[in-house]
């Protein structure tokens, strides 16, 4: 009776069963542009972590301050300075000096005075600041004493005349300042607005001030953001956008592309894995050398092998950049180079980047070479430390087998997960390491300082007096040839010493709604911007 | 009365026996077991390829059974073509996957972009990937370019854009290029002198990986590390578990209570929140696959059930008459455990195990995909698996057979366990009747 | 009842000091520095930054500070999220996850109750094996593989059909709906497979029988007795199950872009944010044992045997 087939019961059972199982239907739909509106919508890869300028270290966090606030100089459409909040500035040796506008405001409707720089430089230059980026003001007289705690920040060589005028003393004359004052720590801070937030400023939507295109009108931790246009904005005339919605949070590339495709968001960078969907749904694909440069650390350490020469250069000779660029890594838009500085970089010598085939006859001479020197049969494994990248992984597994055929060297990877590594890093816990520089500024500067004996970021301790004593003459000098050719100097003691082994320039691809224009991609000071971006009616072929 | 004992836990799994050869899920769940198991330990024997060969001619090849290959020689010059005689977007030697080498006149232009699609271009915004801007001096007559980006064997259609002092499009040129599968001749290691022109590679019958690693090679491989942790870790904790509960309950008492007690501090941890926090503290040093990591921390997080299980079966057995008979005979409490108890509760053990083990696998999986798993050159189904997601529709073949094999397992467990845990209930209930 | 209550509120605080100071246990044995950054740190600031996050102290007095503030209800601030307290992040990203989990779990058990009925019902029948076959089938595929599987599914009917189903995100019901599905799936599964067989014991039951005998309709029986009988001891697993969602959620939130507290965790353990990882491993603890506690004093007041056993 109980076991009794196909009764109502039984049916009933199976309609509310596969209720279950229907979709629902969509009602809510978003769109990735509107041009009636003048709004778009992007993704941002992880929550801003610090919109605090004074102390924010990220590119997330620099994207959104670059929408936010302006500094006193900004860059144009072919990284040219234009005036942000000065319409004036003068450069005179050691002496700069600054108009700002009449017009320019914060988003209270109270003017940006010179003040609020000052006030600005010396908050982040205490060190109950914190500021990781205090190093970019070194420049500025008695700046780095300050920072050490050994003079007051009230003698910092910057004063305000008056609201509207703003003098700045260098410790030494130096060409790339200008290019400095773009940069987010350089942004104004208003006193009175900073101290009544005291440790809470910038942590949510109502906690800044925005002297920028854009405000922050909604800030919901973790999902979503949503930047409008500032009217108190100097330049508000010129402002095509009306708002950036950013609906998602997240870093998963196919997600990513998933949403881009799903019209959810106007603009996505591409991997090697969503590239052929891209293809074959014929979107427009464009690239863009995002300024950075992968190379490979080494230890100079006594303890590490690696401070022998030739052992770094054997391991130097058989690394096929092709294939590393081509086949390992193969994201479209990467470069292979041999150059420290990279090309786009103003300022340089035109140089070749001929990518030399490897030479394993010559490595395997260096090797033995080497082995002669530290005086040992065989090697000790050595370690490659890396990030848990994927790419990474995928880089390290291959050196771990190319040099094991070629030179017998048994490479051990470290993969750590990023505070772990840069521990690591940091205490000199490895024998190479694959590791990656961004420009902060437009100056070959920002590279060359980074292999100078006393920096903290050259973490295997490479040191070369005559290397040092060019970064310091270099950031005497001024623009023109000389300075060049300092830098060509340094590309060739680079290659000389093998101090590190520049790899790749990456380069991102990426697809963007055809209807948004405008659109920059920028290598330094937060990107894309989308400042002076707008919604075209129709899309265009 | 020990004798009567075994005799009956002899009948016992002899009943089991029976009742799973009786069961046809089961059943199957058993011998599905039995050939991972076997495919694991000596499938090496069977398919000898070498787990970590690099071969970036086949990156992310499906599964063949033997390509016919072009083969390079380091001798084959290709023929120079002088630049007076490119008067269009041309090949200047045969296209194969190792590289396209094309030429154009640059026609009193400086500014190209080269483009490359998969699909025939249908306009200046679907030219497909920008492959390289490039600037030549008015000195120039002809640029050439060599493409070595990740090329398959397919057609490809390469656009080259001239481009005038703004940067605004001024002319486009498009080539359909087919390009063979070519290997260079000094990967294939031939010594036999021949220069043959083509040849049959060797098979991947399950493809390759990102790296051009053969991926049936590696699934051996990485099942070896999956199984193992798979199996130790349960088997570590099972084992301590049941030491533990049944110490705690043959001791009693106090000792009971605070032992138990400490048990189930530990169950209410979070357990992958703490997975994941214990794999961090332990940290990596260089070299270290993270296997170890791994089980010390499912050891520490995942013991007390067991030792739960085995306890009360433990108290339920202290009570029986001839546990008291062995004690009065003068026999130690070791032996009373080791002889008269685990016998006992084994039965129970063995299903906790089974269905541990298939849980311990996912929490690899797991560590795997979000970037704690094991460390190369290890390999994991996990891990392979967290690889092949992002190319889950462009090379389904990297993720479908690692994640096949971790359900086949898994799946394995479960059919087993269930049939395991049914003939012992039905053998346990008779028991009690 | 009260005294057993009692007992059981007194030993669930307990637990949470113990995973409390597990927690500080393990997070102070994690190598790396969290606060290292991409650009060195140089030592003045290093040092500034230690004293501000109490990190200069000796341990047993961190351990103290860490005990006191949190019985204050306060987890300190974020190393990464700069200026924000961790207290803030659990509060804006809990409710997410907790939504997420409750959808989840309601899906989970009220398939668990059907297709576990249902197959009970159909005994030995096709219905039966197709349903445990699926069930079976589910539980065997990892987790993060099911969901892109199903993102990508989505996908591929919002370009065949023209639909326009959310992928990710967080806000709407559709973008709720298909994590929470792939989120309460394995439960669903584990449950649905205890509820078949407490069907099947159920159904086997001296009263059942005597039921049957009294003439009662078959529908009346398989509603009144046989359900809500058998659903009792998948209700006592709710417990286990509310932690297997909350903390499963990781998977589904990242995967599908949810902000919740499961993806913060795991961003929080790759940054080696020391204070969100300490709040939110104690605040997860904490809540299950709650949850544990609510369970069983729940099914304690159900279940008459519970309540007798106490008693004794």
């Amino acid at each position: 009776m109980f076991f009794q087939k196909y009764n109502w019961q039984k049916c009933k059972l199976f309609l509310i069963a596969s209720l279950l199982c229907l979709p629902i239907p969509a009602w809510a739909v978003s769109h990735a542009v509107n041009a009636n509106t003048q709004t778009v919508q992007m993704a941002l890869s992880t929550e801003p972590p610090n919109l605090n300028s004074l102390t924010s270290t990220d590119s997330v966090s620099f994207f959104m301050l670059l929408h936010l606030q302006e500094g006193l100089l900004s860059y144009g459409d072919n990284d040219e300075l234009v005036g942000g909040v000065a319409e004036s500035w003068r450069m005179d040796g050691t002496h700069v000096s600054f108009t700002l506008r009449d017009n320019a405001r914060w988003s209270d409707g109270k003017p940006v005075r010179a003040q609020d720089f000052v006030f600005a430089w010396r908050t982040v230059l205490d060190k109950k600041t914190a500021s990781n980026y205090a190093f970019i003001f070194y420049p500025i007289k008695n700046a780095e004493k300050i920072h050490r705690g050994e003079l007051s920040p009230d003698e910092l060589g910057v004063m305000a005349d008056d609201d509207r005028h703003l003098r700045v003393e260098l410790e030494q004359p130096t060409a790339y300042f200008l290019s400095l004052t773009t940069f987010a720590t350089y942004f104004p801070l208003r006193e009175d607005f900073y101290t009544t937030q005291q440790s809470r400023y910038a942590a949510d939507a109502g906690k800044l001030l925005y002297n920028g295109a854009f405000t922050l009108k909604e800030w919901t931790h973790g999902a979503s953001l949503t930047l409008e246009k500032n009217p108190q904005y100097w330049n508000a005339a010129n402002i095509k956008l009306n708002a950036i919605n950013i609906p998602h949070i997240t870093n998963d590339a196919n997600t990513l592309f998933n949403l881009f495709q799903s019209n959810e968001i106007a603009l996505t960078e591409l991997s090697r894995e969503t590239l052929p969907q891209a293809l074959q749904q014929r979107l427009y694909i464009q690239s863009f050398l995002n300024g950075m440069l992968n190379y490979m650390e080494f230890n100079f350490r006594e303890k590490s092998p690696l401070h022998n020469h030739a052992l770094r250069e054997a391991i130097s000779l058989v690394i096929d950049r092709q294939a590393l660029v081509n086949k390992v890594i193969a994201a479209p838009g990467t470069r292979p180079t041999t150059n420290f500085f990279p090309a786009w970089l103003p300022g340089l010598l035109p140089s070749t980047n001929n990518i030399p085939a490897p030479d394993i006859e010559k490595a395997r001479q260096a090797l033995s070479l080497a082995k002669k020197e530290l005086n040992v049969e065989t090697l000790p494994p050595l370690t490659l430390l890396i990030y848990d990248t994927p790419s990474a992984v995928r880089q390290a597994e291959y050196l771990q087998r190319i040099l094991q055929q070629t030179l017998g060297i048994q490479l051990i990877i470290d993969k750590q997960i990023f505070k772990q590594k840069l521990a690591k890093l940091n205490s000199g816990d490895f024998d190479m390491a694959l590791s990656a520089w961004g420009p902060d500024y437009n100056d070959p500067m920002t590279f060359a300082d980074l292999l100078a004996s006393s920096n903290a970021n050259n973490h295997g301790r490479y040191s070369n007096p005559q290397y040092d004593q060019l970064v310091a003459q270099a950031a005497r000098l001024p623009l023109g040839d000389t300075r060049a050719e300092t830098f060509a100097t340094m590309q060739t003691i680079i290659a000389k010493d093998i101090s590190v082994v520049p790899l790749t320039e990456p380069g991102i691809i990426y697809v963007q709604n055809r209807q948004l224009k405008n659109v920059k991609r920028s290598r330094f000071g937060g990107d894309p911007d989308f400042r002076h971006a707008y919604i075209e009616e129709k899309p265009s072929l | 009365m020990a004798a009567t004992l075994d005799e009956q836990t002899g009948n016992l799994w002899r009943d089991v026996r029976h009742d799973i050869a009786r069961n046809p899920s089961a059943l199957t769940g058993f011998f599905l077991l039995l050939s991972l198991l076997l495919f694991c330990t000596f499938g090496k024997l069977l398919w000898p390829d070498d787990p970590a060969a690099l071969d970036l001619t086949q990156i992310s090849q499906p599964p063949h059974l033997g390509l016919q290959t072009l083969v390079i020689y380091p001798d084959d010059a290709s023929p120079v073509i002088a630049p007076e005689n490119i008067h269009a977007l041309q090949l200047t030697a045969p296209a194969h996957t190792e590289a396209v080498r094309l030429a154009w006149p640059t026609k009193n232009t400086m500014n190209f972009t080269l483009y490359r699609h998969t699909l025939p271009p249908s306009g200046l915004q679907d030219l497909g990937l920008p492959l390289a801007t490039v600037h030549v001096d008015s000195t120039v007559s002809t640029v050439n370019y060599i493409d070595q980006l990740l090329l398959e064997n397919r057609r490809y259609f390469y656009s080259v854009v001239s481009l005038d002092h703004a940067g605004k499009p001024i002319g486009v040129e498009t080539l359909a290029v087919d390009v063979a599968h070519a290997t260079p001749a000094e990967n294939l290691n031939r010594h036999d002198g021949e220069h043959p022109k083509t040849i049959q590679l060797p098979a991947h019958p399950f493809g390759t990986d990102k790296l051009g690693r053969d991926l049936l090679a590696r699934l051996i491989e990485g099942g070896r590390t999956s199984l193992f942790i798979g199996f130790a870790a349960p088997m570590l904790y099972v084992l301590f578990g049941a030491l533990y509960g049944a110490m705690a309950g043959y001791r009693g008492g106090r000792i009971d209570t605070g032992m138990m007690a400490f048990a189930d501090f530990v169950i209410a941890l979070p357990f992958l929140l703490f997975v994941i926090l214990l794999r961090i503290a332990f940290g990596l040093g260089a070299g270290d696959s993270g296997i170890t990591a791994l089980l010390v921390a499912l050891l520490l997080l995942s013991w007390p059930n067991s030792a739960r299980l085995v306890r009360a079966q433990v108290l339920q057995l202290r009570s029986m008459a001839y546990v008291d008979a062995a004690r009065l005979q003068g026999a130690s409490g070791f032996y009373i455990v080791w002889k008269h108890m685990l016998p006992n509760v084994l039965p129970s053990i063995l299903v906790t195990l089974s269905f541990a083990i298939p849980a311990a696998i996912f929490t690899e999986a797991f560590l795997s995909f979000i970037g704690l798993g094991v460390v190369p050159p290890a390999s994991s189904w996990g891990s392979m698996c967290n690889e092949g997601l992002s190319t889950l529709l462009t090379h389904p073949h990297e993720l479908l057979f690692p994640a096949t094999f971790i359900s086949l397992t898994v799946l394995a467990f479960n059919l087993f366990g269930d049939g395991l845990r049914d003939a012992l209930d039905v053998q346990t209930r008779e028991a009690r009747q | 009842m009260i005294h057993y209550a009692l007992k059981r509120i007194f030993t669930g605080l307990i637990t949470i000091w113990f995973i409390a100071s597990a927690t500080f246990l393990a997070m102070h044995m994690v190598p790396g520095d969290p606060l290292a950054d991409e650009k060195a740190v140089p030592l003045e600031i290093r040092t500034a930054l230690l004293e501000y996050y109490g990190l200069d102290q000796p341990l047993p007095v961190q351990y103290l500070r860490f005990f006191n503030n949190m019985l204050h209800g306060d987890f300190g601030l974020s190393f990464t999220q700069k200026n924000r307290a961790v207290n803030d992040i659990i509060r804006a990203h809990f409710p997410v996850s907790a939504l997420l989990g409750c959808i989840a779990l309601l899906f989970a058990t009220g398939g668990a109750m059907l297709w576990g009925a249902l197959a009970a019902r159909f005994h030995r029948h096709w219905p039966d094996y197709l349903i445990m076959g699926v069930v079976v089938a589910s539980i065997s595929i990892p987790g993060f593989v099911f969901a892109a599987l199903a993102q990508i599914a989505v996908l591929h009917i919002n370009q065949q059909f023209g639909t326009q189903f959310p992928l990710a995100g967080w806000g709407t019901v559709q973008q709720m709906l298909l994590p929470a599905l792939v989120l309460g799936l394995g439960t669903m599964a584990y449950m649905a497979r205890l509820m078949r067989s407490s069907m099947l014991d159920v159904q086997q039951a001296q009263y059942i029988r005597t039921a049957r005998a009294k003439g009662l309709s078959s529908s009346r029986i398989f509603w009144i007795h046989t359900l809500r009988n058998a659903a009792l001891p998948v209700f006592s697993t709710l417990g286990p199950a509310i932690a297997a969602i909350t903390t499963g959620g990781f998977v589904v939130e990242t995967v599908f872009a949810i902000p919740g507290l499961g993806r913060y965790f795991v961003q929080a353990v790759q940054q080696l944010d020391y204070t969100v990882i300490m709040g939110t491993t104690v605040f997860y603890g904490s809540f299950l044992v709650l949850m544990v506690l609510v369970v069983d004093l729940l099914v304690g007041v159900i279940d008459p045997r519970i309540r007798l056993q106490d008693g004794r």
